[in-house]
Order: C-alpha cells, then sequence, then structure tokens
C-alpha cells in the first residue's frame, strides 16, 4: 500500500463536525426503534405464552414446534429455536448494517461527523464482523421459515381445523395482518442484496444464452425490489412485530379476531 | 425575484501548518452558487485565496469541499439553498492533507487508481456489446474522481486506514472492469487483500454524497463484496463456480 497521508479529520474528536442540520435525529431514531423492538422481541421470546390461538400462529413461534415432543430436552421457550434465524437474517442484512454501525457503534455516526476512534478500525475483516459475509446463508434460512409463515398466512383462511376445507373459508381482521406481513416480508427478502448476486449479479454477461437471459430478467425484478430494501426493512419488522402482538391479543382474550367474511354453512 | 442580500461566508484559511476561519460578507445574486462566493472574495478581498477548480459545471470534480459540513462540490452548491442569515461555513474537505486554504493533496487517489489493472479484453475479443450487458458499467462511468465519496468515507476520514482500504471511488472502478463482459482479468484477489473491500462497513455516506448520483454501495461495492464472499467465504459458491462457469 502506498504512503498513507492524514487528513485533519482524523485528528478530530467523536462528534465533530461543521454540520448545522439537525443530524442526531436519524440515527438517534433509529438506535431508539431498534432499542424497543429488541426488547419487545426478547420479552416475547421468554414469556411463551399467548402465542396461539384457533388457526393463529405468532410469527415469533412458527414454525409451530411440538411442545410436547420437546418437554423432555429443551424447556425453554421454542422461539429461541426459531427467531436466530430472522433476528441473524436482519443483523448480516446489508441496510440494517449501515443503520446499525452508525446508531450503535458510531462508525460513523452520521456522514461528515466524527466517529468513534477508541480501537483500530478493522470493518468487516475480522471476528466478529467477518460473518457477515455469511449473510446469504442466513438469506437461504430465512426463506425457509417465510415460507412457513405464508402457509400460516393461508391457515387464517380457513377455519381453525379446517384447512383447505372451503366450506370453512373465511377472512378475519388476522387474515389481513399475516398477508400484510407476509407480503411485507417478501418484498425485503427477496430484495436482498445477496439474493440480488446469486440471481444473476454475479453474471458479467446477461445477452450469453438463455439461462443469462432469465437471469437478467429475474435480477431485474429484486432490483426493483432492492431499491426500495430500506423501506420494506423497516416496514416488515414493523408488520412482523404487529402480527404477533395481534396474535398476543387474540390469544390472551384482550381482543377477538373479527371475522370479515365467512363462507356460510350448509347444515345437513 | 429575490431581493439581492449580503451572505456571511466562514471560510478556512491556512496551510500544512495549521490555519482557522475568517469571515467574509459576499453580495449574492440570482443564480449565484458557493464557487462564485469564493470567486467574488478572490477577485475583491483576499486574491491569495486558494481554491481549485475548472469547468464550474459539476463535470470536471475540482472543486470538492465542505460546505457546512457537507461534502459538495462549490459550483453545484446553490446560495439560495442557504437562509440570508446563516453563516456559510467553507473547509476543504477533511480525509486528505492541505495544501493551502480550500486545496488538498489527494495524489494517494491516483496512487490507487495506478494500482487496478485496468481493462483487459479477452482473446480474439469479438466486439459487439450489448445494452444490456454494459448498463450497469456505464453507471460507474459517470464518476468525475472529485473524490467526495473518498472524503466522506469514514474508513479513510476517521480511522486514517489508507494503508489498508483504497476507498469507494476504486472499488467502483474495479466493478467497473469486473462487470465489464469483454473484460478477462480477475481482480477479486485485489479487491479482497490489498483493496481492502472488508474494511467498507457499507455506512453509505459515499452515494450520499455522490453530485453524479452513482449508487456506489448498492451497485457497485456490494455487488463486489458478494463476488469476494464467492471466492473467499462461501465454500458451496466457490465449488459451483468451479464445476459450471469458464476461467475468467
Amino acid at each position: 500500500m502506498t504512503e498513507a497521508k492524514t487528513g485533519e479529520a482524523a485528528k478530530k474528536p467523536l462528534f465533530t463536525t461543521q454540520r448545522t442540520d439537525n443530524w442526531q435525529k436519524g440515527p438517534l431514531a433509529i438506535a431508539t426503534v431498534f432499542t424497543l423492538f429488541i426488547i419487545y422481541a426478547t420479552w416475547r421470546t421468554f414469556e411463551n405464552q399467548y402465542f396461539e390461538m384457533g388457526n393463529l400462529l405468532s410469527p415469533f413461534y412458527s414454525p409451530k414446534i411440538e411442545w410436547h415432543l420437546w418437554t423432555k430436552v429443551w424447556h425453554l421457550s421454542p422461539a429461541i429455536l426459531i427467531l436466530w434465524i430472522p433476528a441473524g437474517f436482519r443483523a448480516t442484512c446489508y441496510y440494517y448494517r449501515k443503520a446499525y454501525y452508525r446508531s450503535y457503534f458510531m462508525t460513523p455516526p452520521a456522514c461528515g461527523v466524527s466517529g468513534y476512534k477508541g480501537f483500530q478500525y478493522q470493518g468487516e475483516t475480522k471476528f466478529p464482523f467477518v460473518f457477515q459475509n455469511l449473510h446469504r446463508y442466513m438469506f437461504y434460512l430465512a426463506t425457509l421459515v417465510l415460507a412457513v409463515l405464508w402457509w400460516d398466512a393461508l391457515q387464517t383462511l380457513f377455519a381453525a381445523g379446517h384447512f383447505f376445507n372451503f366450506g370453512f373459508f373465511q377472512v378475519s381482521v388476522g387474515t389481513l395482518v399475516y398477508f400484510v406481513n407476509v407480503v411485507l416480508l417478501s418484498n425485503y427478502s427477496f430484495g436482498c442484496h445477496a439474493f440480488r448476486h446469486l440471481i444473476g449479479g454475479r453474471l458479467d454477461c446477461f445477452s450469453c444464452g438463455e439461462p443469462a437471459k432469465t437471469s437478467l430478467s429475474f435480477w431485474e425484478k429484486v432490483t426493483k425490489l432492492n431499491e426500495h430494501h430500506q423501506l420494506w426493512a423497516w416496514c416488515s419488522l414493523f408488520s412482523v412485530a404487529f402480527a404477533d402482538f395481534y396474535t398476543r391479543c387474540v390469544a390472551s382474550n384482550a381482543w377477538t379476531d373479527q371475522i370479515l367474511f365467512q363462507v356460510q354453512q350448509v347444515v345437513q | 425575484m429575490p431581493e439581492a442580500y449580503n451572505a456571511k461566508l466562514r471560510v478556512y484559511r491556512g496551510d500544512a501548518s495549521g490555519g482557522t476561519f475568517k469571515d467574509y460578507t459576499v453580495p449574492v445574486e440570482e443564480g449565484m452558487v458557493v464557487l462564485d462566493a469564493i470567486h467574488y472574495i478572490q477577485r475583491e478581498v483576499d486574491p491569495d485565496l486558494a481554491v481549485r477548480w475548472n469547468c464550474k459545471a459539476a463535470k470536471c470534480g475540482s472543486c470538492s469541499a465542505e460546505v457546512n459540513g457537507h461534502p459538495s462540490l462549490m459550483c453545484k452548491t446553490r446560495m439560495k439553498g442557504f437562509s440570508p442569515d446563516e453563516t456559510i461555513t467553507v473547509q476543504p474537505i477533511q480525509s486528505f492533507p492541505i495544501i493551502k486554504d480550500l486545496v488538498t493533496d489527494v495524489s494517494w487517489n491516483y496512487e490507487q487508481n495506478k494500482r487496478i489493472q485496468p481493462f483487459t479484453p479477452k482473446k480474439d475479443t469479438d466486439w459487439i456489446m450489448y445494452q444490456e450487458d454494459i448498463e450497469r458499467v456505464q453507471e460507474f462511468r459517470k464518476c468525475i474522481e472529485c473524490f467526495l465519496c473518498q472524503n466522506v468515507c469514514h474508513v479513510l476520514r476517521d480511522n486514517d486506514r489508507k494503508d489498508a482500504f483504497s476507498g469507494p471511488r476504486f472499488m467502483i472502478r474495479v466493478a467497473s472492469l469486473e462487470m465489464h463482459p469483454l473484460d478477462d482479468a480477475d481482480r477479486l484477489e485485489f479487491l479482497h487483500k490489498e483493496g481492502g473491500i472488508g474494511y467498507c462497513n457499507i455506512t453509505k455516506c459515499c452515494t450520499e454524497v455522490c453530485p453524479e448520483s452513482i449508487h456506489i454501495t448498492d451497485n457497485g461495492i456490494i455487488p463486489m463484496k458478494e463476488r469476494v464472499v464467492d471466492e473467499y467465504y462461501d465454500p458451496v459458491a466457490k465449488f459451483l463456480k468451479k464445476v459450471f462457469s469458464p476461467k475468467k
């Protein structure tokens, strides 16, 4: 590497800037919302009740792990066995990395504002952040969980215990909550940068043969989602928390899952 | 048309041994940009004020500075963007050593550029290219080398890791070559080791300040990080690449 030439900024303490706008607002808001979400998700994980009612199953506890089969070997909440997957997917996500590196690690807190310099910066080259490179594996796992959440959303279209029996077709508020959630989660997951690479970004030539042309058409669609990755990341974070909250309220009898539409049964 | 007014500017005056901000008052006319105000000071008040500029059309990338702490091209920063009672601070870019006033020594960047293997066409190249193959690269070719991204990148700016990381400008230069359909060279080892792509933590300031609106991180650095993952961190991808891809 050629000789380094130090600029003025490297000598300045944390938060030094000439910016006159309210640059603190963004990182503070993100840190606050993240922290609240983490507290809520942790509480719900260890609460270990009110996660299922009728055809509703909280996304925090899905896929459903048959509790009675686990009690002899696993005495904690089944959510612990599940939530590390979406948590790992979001923690290694390129958008969330930007958000928490700025808000929690202050590397940097905002553009043009002096960041934390208390250690020799290694970026994502050393433990633990080198594991960010495994984002695509978290994507694979999160996609499996997403498929299960779609299945759960489909279950809400039928009265409990009558899955795929169109005589018991129904649409409840819970159905809307679950479908909005899985659509937002899908837009977030399939706009992922790692998926964008795997589906076509890895290619240098999009016109070289039919498979490459097919990859291009997929890559263009993923790119459209990827352009709003930040939006989908936030919307899906709120929707998954709300879907869990809604399920908890229904399961604890605080709310009733209102049926909006129901196929009338003909009693023989 | 707004009335003419006098703007208050605080401009950094100094050299490698140190300096301070000096206050100026500049009459503002319709259509003025910050570079016009600096030229007024140079012409009417302090002829020894040093500023690097050339085209005044946001295409040469020479007049990079920090206006109220925002890395920007002075020729693209309109005076009407500030309120008349606001003091506008103009300082040189902060990641590179000052030569004089608003002029910094950015020669380190040119040294980085020399380390990148240039375009290397495949043997017996058929020089026909299709738009869908070249579109990604065209975005990167808009770069005017203003080095605002290099300036705002915290790896170079705060942490001074010029020993380990080439910076966003050169990440997208490598991306423009690596994604080129007719290029035959492999720069992934350079990116991973000497270029130090792992030092980038995707905080996207480079994208925020780019005057050409290049999506440096989303379209350049992240795709290159993913290619480095293919090669160095993902055994399955490396295996599949070896089995199914023709040698580049």
